[in-house]
């Protein structure tokens, strides 16, 4: 039962929180960013369970393990710059949050842009027609 | 969670303890001392958390196979 832990942890830093932000908000905010820490640091054992779950599966499924890393890659930002732009905009500053997730998009779509070209590849080589008017 | 949770007892108990501080220091005239106090303080528990930001942001990398 370990979401009883986390629960249990969220409330009682909520608490702590609230007490500590009357008097001194930036220790508040430190402690908020830990906790949050503390629950990912917990939860990224279990995201690499099914990682590794899902390498094994493209393994066996003949699929370029090039893509599959991409795609893992795509979640790590993902995962990594929502946290960033949540902590930020917690400490009340929207204007960074909004950039780091702009951030997060671009780079995104910069690792997409290997297997975009190779969806489009492949959609060209199934359609003749469409080859012969590009060349 | 065999991280140290009780590390977020620690925060708030540096942030209530320094509140008192600061609270006792300006009662006595001496806010230089109070606003040092403080900064001190945070600087460590600033540095408290950046350790285990450090942790997470290795993780991250070995986890989603950022090796660069």
């Amino acid at each position: 039962m370990e979401i009883i832990q986390i629960v249990g942890l969220g409330m009682i830093t909520t608490f702590l929180a609230l007490v500590v932000k009357e008097h001194k908000p930036v220790f508040a905010f430190l402690l908020t960013v830990f906790t949050g820490i503390i629950i990912f640091l917990f939860l990224i054992d279990k995201i690499a369970i099914m990682i590794q779950m899902i390498e094994e599966l493209a393994a066996n499924a003949n699929i370029n393990l090039v893509y599959v890393q991409t795609i893992f890659k795509i979640i790590g930002i993902a995962y990594i710059a929502e946290f960033g732009a949540q902590i930020a905009r917690d400490a009340g500053q929207g204007a960074i949050a909004t950039k780091i997730e702009l951030a997060g998009k671009v780079l995104i779509m910069i690792m997409a842009i290997p297997i975009i070209s190779v969806i489009i590849e492949t959609i060209l080589t199934l359609i003749p027609a469409a080859m012969g008017d590009l060349s | 969670m065999n991280y140290d949770v009780g590390l977020i007892f620690q925060i708030a108990g540096v942030g209530i303890v320094v509140a008192m501080i600061h609270t006792v220091l300006k009662q006595m005239g001496k806010e230089e001392i109070a606003n040092w106090v403080t900064l001190i303080a945070f600087v460590v528990v600033l540095y408290m958390v950046a350790t285990v930001i450090d942790d997470l942001f290795q993780k991250i990398r070995s986890v989603f196979l950022f090796q660069s």
